[in-house]
C-alpha cells in the first residue's frame, strides 16, 4: 500500500519549509526613525461627524505621527459622546467644538476632565440657507419675516401641509423646533439624517430650481461649490438663547475652539502644545475637505498634501511651543 | 408521555360554522375601521398628544435621572455592579486588544502586526479545513484576498475578530442555557420573554446605556453584539435538545443511566447538528450587530460604511458593503459546511481519520511556517495595496449612483411621492391624527376581534404604557410605518411565496436569493435605497421591507407548500381552476403560515425602525437616534426605547393570538386536534 | 409469593391534575370517560396485580389505550406509578431511592422498545455496549461482551454499522442485543415486533422464543397482537380501560373467557392450536371404551386429532397415572369444524 507515502512526502515537505523559512530570518526591522524624538505615545483623537472636522483632525494628526512620533486613534463618536469619553479615558481630543456651553460647564467646570486648549482660528456659522436659484428668484425670501409668504413652496409630502425646514445630523446643535414655534412659522423641522443628505438636497435643488430651506453651516467646503444664501432671522443677543426651548433669535456666532482631556492636557506629550497652536483658517479647512469629500482622498493624503503645502504654518505650531 | 391533552370535545363545529364566523370577523373589523373614520372625519386633529420635537416631558426627565443615576454610579467605580463591568470591559478590551495586535494594529516600534496577510489565510484555510472541509478553504481563502483587495484587510480582519469573540462568548453561555431551557420549564418560561425582548428590541435602545457602563470601543461593541446575537443559540439549542427523540431517551433512561451521562451521550450529539446551525444563525446575527456597533466606534467594516454615508461618498460605503457581504456569504457556508461535515467526521472509518490527522498535522505545520514568514518577512505582512479593486469598484458605483440621482431621480421621486401621498399619509392621518383615545378604541377593538380576550388585555397594556411615556403620537406615526412596511411585505411575500410554493423552479431559483438577502447587514443596503430615495419615511419602510421580506416569504412558500397533497389533488378532479386553487384552497389552508409571516414581518419591520429614524423617517426611531447622541434628550430617547418594546409586544401578542384563533375555527386544524387521542400518554 | 421474579399487587397509575385522590374513592370506579368529564383524570392503570414465576414468559395484552405500555413502564419506574407496589427479585421497586432504581435499571431489569431507542450517532456494538458503559464497565470487558451479544442475536458482521444503516429487524435485534448485554434477570417487552414487517416479526418471535430457550429470564411481553400472545405466553393477562380482565395460559383464555370483551377477542383464534384436550373432555362415564389411545390433558387439540380420529375408539386422558376425562371425536370436530366456520376463506 503507498496510500501513505504522498502524506508523507507532505510532512517532510512542511518541515522542510519551516525549517527553511524560519532559518531565512527576518527583514522587518523596528520603526525607530521617530522613537529618539518621542515620548508621545498615543493620542486619542475623536472624529465628529461632519467633514471640515476631520480636515482638522488628521491634519494635526499627521503631523503628530511625522514630526513627533505620535501615534494617532481617531475614535468615530458625536459631539456629546466625545465629551464624556474624556473622562473615561476613551478621548484625549476635540479638535473642533461648537459652543457646547452646557457641556463646558459639566466637564470643565464641573467634573474637571476636560480643559479648553484655544480657538481654532475661524468662525463658526449655524444658519437657514436657500440654494442660490431662490435668492436670485424671491429676493426677499432672505428676510425671516417674509418666510410665511413663501411657506407653500416649500411644501413636501414629509411637512404634513406646512414648509418644510431640512435638518442635518441628529447629533448637531439646533434649536431649530424652538425658532419655527417662537417666531410662529408656519413650517415643520424634518430632519434628513446627516451632512451628506443636506449637500445631496441643495444640489438636487440648484439643479432642479425646486425649493429648499434647509439647517447649514459654515466653514463648509461646499461653499466653495454654490454659494447658498442665509435666510436672516432676528439678531442674536447675549442671553437669547438662554433658555433652548424659548429662543427666538439667530444663532450666535461661535469662536470654534480645542477642547482636551485634563489628564491628557497635565501628561506632559509633545501633542498637548501641538493642538494648543493648532490654528488655521476657514479656507484651510475647506481645502482639505473638498479633497476628501469630493476629490475622495484618504484623509491623511489630503492632510499630507496640505503640509507640504502649508510647511511654514506647520513650523509655527511646532515652533510656538 | 406524562401529561395527557385534556380538552373539553364541545359542541362539534362545523366547517360552515366556522366559515360563518370568520366572515363575521372580517365584517367587524371592517366595520371598526368604518366607525373610526366616521369618527376621525369629526374630530381630526385634536387631542393627539403630539409635542415637539424637542420637548421634554416630566417622564422623560425622570428617564434622564435614572440615565444619570446610571452614569455617576458607574463613573464613581464604588458600586459593585459597575465594577464588575468596568472588569468585564477591561478583559474584553484586553482581549480584542491582543488580538488586534496579533493581526491588525502594530505596536510601536514594530511597523507591522505580529501576523502578516499570509499567516492570516493561511490560518483560516487550515481552521477552514479542520472544521468544514476543502471545499469551504475555496471559499474562504478568495474570501479572505477578496477582503484585501477591495482595501479593507485591517478593517476585515476587526469585523472579525468582533463577531468572532462575540460569537465564542454566546456560544459558551448560550448552550449551557439551551440545555437548562430544554429541560426545565421554569428556565424556559423565565428565558423566552428575555430571548424575545433581546431580539426585538432595537439595538439602538441598548447602545447608550452600554456605552455609559462600558465605555465606548470595543468591550461595548462586544456586549451588543452578544445581546443580539445570543437568542438564536439559546433557542436552537433548547429546540436541538426537546428534538431527541423521546423513545431513544427512554431507551437509554431504562439502562440505567444518570443524568449528566444523558446529556453527554444522547443529548448533544443527537442535537449536535441543530446546535451548529444554531451557532450558524449566531454568527449571522453577530455580524449584523458588530457592524452596526460603529457607532459606538466598535472597530471594523461598519466604520468605512459609516465613514461614506457622512462624507457621501457612496462609492467606498458600496465596496466596505461589499466586504461586508463576501464575509457573510463565507460565514454562513462555512458553517453550514461544518454542520454537515460534522456527522461525516463521526463514522468516518479508522484509516480516513489516521488520513485526516496527518493531513491536519502536515498543512498544520506548513501553517506555522506561513504564520513564521509573515512574521518576518515585509512581502507577507501588510496586504499588498494593488491590485486595487476596491477604487475602481467605488468610483464605478460613485459614477451609477450620480446616474441614479440625475437621470433617475424624477421616476424614484414620483415613486416616493405617489406612495407617500396615496397610501402613507392617509393612514398616519387616520392612525395619528385621531384624538389618541379614539384611535387606542380602535386599536383595543381590532386586538378584541382578531385576537380574542388575552390579545385585549396586552394591548390594553401597551397602550396605557406608551400613554404614560408622552409619546402617543410618535408611537403612532411610527405604527403606521410599520403597518404599512407590513402590509407591503405581506402583498410582496404572498406574491412570491405562491409562486414558490407552487412551483419548485421558482423556489430553486428564489430561495437562494432570499438566503443571501437575509445575511447581510441591514445596514448595507440602506446605502443605496437612501441614494434612490432621499432621506424620508418612505426609504426607511423600503429598508423595512427588504429586510422582513425574505423571513415572511419563506414562511408563506412553506405553508402553502404544506397543504396537503391529497386536498390539492381533491381539488384538482373537481375542475378546480389554477386561480380558484390558490384562492379557494391554498390561500386558505395555508392561513396559519400567513399569520405567522405576518407576525414576523411586522417584528422584523418594527426593528428597522430605528435605524429608519438614521434615515428620516422620524417619529419614534428618531427619538432614540437623536437620545443616543444628545446627552440633553437622552431621557426621550431611553422612554422611546421602552415605546417601541410595548409597540413590539403589542403587534407580537394581537397577531400570535389572532393565528392561535384561526388554527382553532380552521376546520382541518380544528379536527385534528379533536382528534388527538385523549389517551396519548398511555398506549 | 417470595419466590416470584416480579411481583405486583394494587398497581395504580392516575394521570391528570389531581391523581393522588383519586385512588380508594367511588370515583375510581367510574368508566374513564365519566371520569375525565368528573375529575381532569385518566386512571391508565387501575388496581393491576401478578406475579412472574423464575424463567416465565409473562404476556400483557390489550388494544392500544388499554395501559399495557404505562404498565409495563411503571415496573422500572419510567413512569411513576401511582399506588400500589412492585418487587423484583424481593426488592421493593416503588420506594427505592434513584441511585438504588437506577441500579435497578443497571443490572437487574432491562427493556425492549417498540421504536428500538437506538442511539443514531453510534456503532451498533457501541449502542451494544451503552448500558454497560452507563454502569461503568472497563472498555475490552463491555466491548467483548457486547461482541458476543450481536453474535448471540445473529448480526454478525454489522457491529461497525450505523443504526440507519441496518433495517427495522436488524435494529430490533441490536435493541435486543443491548437489552441482554447488561444480564439482567428480568427482561421488559414493548411492543418491541409491532413496528416490523409481518416476515420479519414471525422471525424475530422465533428469534425470542429462542434465546429464552437460551438464557432463560423472566420475561414481561407487551404485545396488542394475540397471536403473538398465545404463540409467546406461558400466561396471558389481558388488559382494558386500565384493569385486568383476565389472567391465564394461552387455553385457558380461549376456552373459558372471563367476559364478552376477551371472548370478542379470542373468537378468531384457531382454537385447535390452542385449545388442549382439559377444555374438550367430558367426565368419564362407565359404559366409555378403554381401549383407546391415551393422552395427557395439556395435549393441544391440534396434536390429538390425528390418532384420535383414527382410532375407533374414545380418546382416555390421563394425568398423573389418573383418568381424568374422555375426548370424543364430536368433541374434537367441533374444535376443528367450526373453526374452518369461521373462517370461510
Amino acid at each position: 500500500m503507498n496510500r501513505h507515502h504522498p502524506q508523507a512526502l507532505l510532512g517532510c515537505a512542511a518541515l522542510t519549509a519551516v525549517a527553511a523559512l524560519t532559518g531565512c530570518g527576518s527583514d522587518i526591522e523596528d520603526n525607530d526613525t521617530a522613537a529618539g524624538a518621542s515620548d508621545c505615545g498615543t493620542v486619542d483623537m475623536a472624529i465628529n461627524p461632519w467633514v471640515g472636522y476631520e480636515s482638522n483632525a488628521h491634519v494635526v494628526g499627521r503631523v503628530a505621527e511625522t514630526e513627533l512620533g505620535c501615534t494617532m486613534n481617531y475614535v468615530d463618536l458625536d459631539e456629546q459622546t466625545s465629551w464624556k469619553g474624556f473622562g473615561d479615558g476613551d478621548v484625549d481630543v476635540i479638535i473642533e467644538n461648537w459652543g457646547h456651553e452646557d457641556l463646558v460647564k459639566k466637564y470643565v467646570e464641573g467634573e474637571g476632565t476636560a480643559e479648553l486648549a484655544g480657538l481654532t482660528g475661524y468662525e463658526g456659522i449655524i444658519g437657514w440657507y436657500v440654494p442660490p436659484w431662490m435668492a436670485e428668484e424671491y429676493p426677499d425670501i432672505t428676510n425671516w419675516e417674509n418666510l410665511n409668504k413663501y411657506a407653500d413652496l416649500f411644501e413636501t409630502p414629509e411637512s404634513d401641509g406646512q414648509g418644510q425646514l431640512l435638518d442635518g445630523d441628529p447629533g448637531y446643535v439646533t434649536y431649530d423646533e424652538a425658532l419655527v414655534k417662537n417666531l410662529d412659522l408656519d413650517y415643520k423641522v424634518v430632519v434628513g439624517g446627516s451632512e451628506t443628505a443636506l449637500i445631496e438636497a441643495f444640489r438636487s435643488a440648484q439643479e432642479n430650481k425646486t425649493p429648499l430651506l434647509a439647517y447649514f453651516y459654515e466653514p463648509q467646503w461646499f461653499f466653495n461649490e454654490m454659494d447658498l444664501v442665509r435666510v436672516n432671522l432676528p439678531t442674536y443677543k447675549p442671553g437669547c438663547d438662554a433658555d433652548p426651548q424659548e429662543v427666538d433669535c439667530d444663532y450666535p456666532v461661535y469662536d470654534l475652539n480645542k477642547v482636551v482631556a485634563a489628564d491628557f492636557a497635565e501628561s506632559g506629550s509633545p501633542a498637548y502644545d501641538l493642538v494648543t497652536n493648532f490654528q488655521w483658517t476657514a479656507e484651510d479647512q475647506n481645502t482639505v475637505s473638498e479633497m476628501i469629500s469630493e476629490q475622495g482622498m484618504d484623509p491623511d493624503e489630503a492632510a499630507d498634501q496640505w503640509i507640504a503645502d502649508n510647511q511654514d504654518t506647520v513650523d509655527q505650531w511646532l515652533a510656538a511651543g | 408521555m406524562t401529561t395527557v391533552a385534556v380538552r373539553d370535545s364541545g359542541v362539534p363545529t362545523s366547517g360552515v360554522l366556522a366559515a360563518l364566523r370568520r366572515r363575521g370577523k372580517l365584517w367587524l373589523l371592517a366595520l371598526t375601521v368604518l366607525a373610526w373614520v366616521a369618527v376621525w372625519a369629526a374630530t381630526r386633529g385634536t387631542s393627539t398628544q403630539e409635542i415637539g420635537g424637542a420637548t421634554l416631558t416630566d417622564a422623560h426627565q425622570w428617564f434622564r435621572g435614572r440615565a444619570a443615576w446610571v452614569e455617576d454610579a458607574a463613573s464613581a467605580g464604588t458600586n459593585p455592579v459597575f465594577g464588575l463591568a468596568n472588569g468585564i470591559a477591561d478583559l474584553l478590551n484586553g482581549l480584542i486588544a491582543f488580538l488586534q495586535r496579533l493581526f491588525t494594529v502594530p505596536e510601536f516600534p514594530r511597523p507591522y502586526p505580529e501576523i502578516g496577510w499570509l499567516g492570516v489565510i493561511a490560518m483560516a484555510a487550515w481552521v477552514t479545513y479542520a472544521v468544514a472541509g476543502w471545499r469551504s478553504v475555496l471559499l474562504v481563502v478568495p474570501s479572505f484576498l477578496a477582503f484585501g483587495f477591495l482595501g479593507y484587510w485591517e478593517d476585515s480582519l476587526d469585523l472579525l475578530i468582533i463577531t468572532l469573540v462575540s460569537v465564542f462568548i454566546a456560544v459558551v453561555i448560550g448552550i449551557p442555557l439551551g440545555v437548562a431551557m430544554a429541560h426545565s420549564k421554569i428556565v424556559s418560561a423565565i428565558l423566552t420573554p428575555v430571548l424575545d425582548v433581546m431580539q426585538t428590541m432595537p439595538s439602538f435602545i441598548y447602545l447608550l446605556p452600554l456605552t455609559i457602563v462600558f465605555g465606548i470601543g470595543s468591550a461595548a461593541a462586544t456586549i451588543v453584539t452578544l445581546i443580539y446575537a445570543l437568542p438564536p443559540v439559546v433557542r436552537i439549542t433548547a429546540h436541538g435538545i426537546r428534538s431527541v427523540s423521546p423513545s431513544t431517551l427512554e431507551a437509554t433512561r431504562s439502562l440505567g443511566q444518570s443524568g449528566w451521562q444523558r446529556l453527554r451521550n444522547v443529548e448533544l450529539p443527537m442535537s449536535k447538528r441543530t446546535v451548529i446551525v444554531g451557532i450558524n444563525q449566531t454568527m449571522m446575527a453577530a455580524l449584523s450587530m458588530a457592524t452596526i456597533a460603529a457607532f459606538i466606534d466598535s472597530p471594523g467594516l461598519g466604520q468605512p460604511v459609516l465613514e461614506g454615508l457622512r462624507r457621501g461618498q457612496l462609492g467606498a460605503s458600496a465596496v466596505a458593503g461589499l466586504a461586508i457581504v463576501i464575509m457573510a456569504i463565507m460565514l454562513d457556508r462555512t458553517t453550514t459546511a461544518a454542520s454537515i461535515r460534522a456527522e461525516r467526521a463521526a463514522r468516518a472509518g479508522r484509516d480516513d481519520r489516521r488520513r485526516r490527522r496527518l493531513v491536519l498535522t502536515g498543512t498544520g505545520v506548513l501553517t506555522l511556517a506561513a504564520i513564521g514568514v509573515s512574521h518576518n518577512q515585509v512581502w507577507a505582512n501588510p496586504f499588498p495595496s494593488s491590485p486595487d479593486l476596491g477604487s475602481p469598484i467605488a468610483a464605478g458605483v460613485d459614477r451609477f449612483a450620480d446616474w441614479l440621482r440625475t437621470d433617475l431621480s424624477g421616476l424614484t421621486t414620483a415613486i416616493q411621492e405617489a406612495f407617500t401621498v396615496w397610501f402613507l399619509n392617509p393612514v398616519q392621518d387616520l392612525v395619528a391624527n385621531s384624538p389618541w383615545f379614539v384611535t387606542a378604541a380602535a386599536l383595543l377593538a381590532v386586538a378584541a376581534i382578531a385576537g380574542g380576550r388575552r390579545a385585549l388585555a396586552s394591548t390594553a397594556v401597551c397602550l396605557a404604557g406608551i400613554y404614560f411615556l408622552d409619546l402617543w403620537y410618535n408611537a403612532m406615526v411610527t405604527l403606521t410605518s410599520v403597518f404599512t412596511a407590513t402590509a407591503v411585505t405581506m402583498v410582496v411575500g404572498v406574491a412570491l411565496g405562491v409562486w414558490m410554493g407552487r412551483s419548485g423552479l421558482a423556489d430553486r431559483a428564489i430561495r437562494p436569493v432570499l438566503d443571501a438577502a437575509q445575511t447581510i447587514p441591514p445596514f448595507v443596503y440602506l446605502v443605496p435605497i437612501l441614494i434612490l430615495f432621499g432621506p424620508n419615511r418612505f426609504t426607511a419602510i423600503v429598508a423595512g421591507v427588504i429586510y422582513a421580506v425574505p423571513p415572511a416569504t419563506k414562511l408563506i412558500a412553506d405553508g402553502i407548500r404544506g397543504v396537503a397533497p391529497a386536498t390539492v389533488e381533491a381539488a384538482e378532479s373537481a375542475g378546480t381552476s389554477r386561480l380558484q386553487m390558490i384562492t379557494k384552497v391554498q390561500i386558505p389552508m395555508a392561513r396559519g403560515a400567513l399569520l405567522v409571516a405576518g407576525n414576523q414581518g411586522l417584528l422584523y419591520v418594527l426593528s428597522m425602525v430605528v435605524i429608519g429614524g438614521m434615515v428620516g423617517a422620524g417619529a419614534l426611531g428618531f427619538d432614540i437616534v437623536t437620545g443616543f447622541r444628545q446627552t440633553s434628550m437622552i431621557g426621550r430617547g431611553l422612554a422611546a426605547g421602552v415605546a417601541i418594546v410595548l409597540l413590539g409586544i403589542m403587534l407580537d401578542r394581537i397577531t400570535t393570538h389572532a393565528a392561535n384563533q384561526s388554527a382553532s375555527t380552521n376546520p382541518t386544524t380544528a379536527t385534528h386536534r379533536r382528534r388527538r387521542p385523549l389517551t396519548g400518554g398511555i398506549a | 409469593m417470595s419466590d416470584a421474579a416480579l411481583s405486583v399487587h394494587g398497581l395504580w397509575k392516575v394521570f391528570g391534575p389531581k391523581a393522588g385522590s383519586i385512588i380508594g374513592t367511588p370515583d375510581a370506579d367510574l368508566p374513564r370517560p365519566e371520569l375525565l368529564a368528573r375529575t381532569g383524570c385518566v386512571a391508565a392503570v387501575k388496581d393491576v396485580s401478578f406475579d412472574v414465576a423464575p424463567g416465565e414468559v409473562f404476556v400483557v395484552m390489550g388494544l392500544s389505550g388499554s395501559g399495557k405500555s404505562t404498565l409495563v413502564r411503571c415496573l422500572t419506574r419510567l413512569i411513576e406509578p401511582s399506588a400500589g407496589s412492585i418487587e423484583i427479585d424481593g426488592d421493593d421497586v416503588v420506594t427505592m431511592s434513584d441511585s438504588r432504581l437506577r441500579e435497578l435499571r443497571r443490572t437487574h431489569v432491562s427493556m425492549v422498545f417498540q421504536h428500538f431507542g437506538l442511539l443514531p450517532h453510534r456503532q451498533v456494538i457501541d449502542n451494544v455496549a451503552y448500558g454497560l458503559e452507563v454502569r461503568g464497565e472497563p472498555k475490552s470487558k463491555r466491548l467483548a461482551r457486547s461482541q458476543e451479544m450481536v453474535d448471540l442475536v445473529g448480526l454478525s458482521g454489522n457491529e461497525h454499522s450505523y443504526p440507519d444503516q441496518l433495517s427495522g429487524g436488524m435494529q430490533q435485534r441490536v435493541g435486543l442485543a443491548r437489552a441482554l448485554a447488561a444480564d439482567p434477570s428480568v427482561m421488559l417487552f414493548d411492543e418491541p415486533f409491532s413496528a416490523l414487517d409481518p416476515l420479519i416479526r414471525r422471525d424475530m418471535q422465533n428469534e425470542v422464543i429462542r434465546l429464552h430457550d437460551e438464557v432463560g429470564k423472566s420475561m414481561v411481553f407487551v404485545t396488542h397482537d394475540l397471536a403473538e400472545a398465545l404463540k409467546l405466553g406461558d400466561r396471558i393477562l389481558i388488559m382494558r380501560d386500565g384493569a385486568v380482565v383476565q389472567v391465564g395460559t394461552p387455553a385457558e383464555v380461549v376456552a373459558r373467557p372471563a367476559d364478552d370483551y376477551v371472548r370478542d377477542f379470542v373468537s378468531d383464534v384457531p382454537r385447535s392450536h390452542v385449545l388442549t384436550l382439559r377444555y374438550v373432555m367430558r367426565e368419564p362415564g362407565p359404559d366409555d371404551s378403554t381401549e383407546g389411545p391415551v393422552m395427557s390433558s395439556d395435549t393441544v387439540v391440534r396434536q390429538a386429532a390425528r390418532a384420535a380420529l383414527a382410532s375407533e375408539h374414545v380418546v382416555r386422558v390421563v394425568d398423573d397415572g389418573e383418568l381424568v376425562g374422555i375426548v370424543d371425536d364430536d368433541a374434537i370436530l367441533r374444535v376443528v369444524v367450526a373453526e374452518e366456520e369461521a373462517t370461510p376463506a
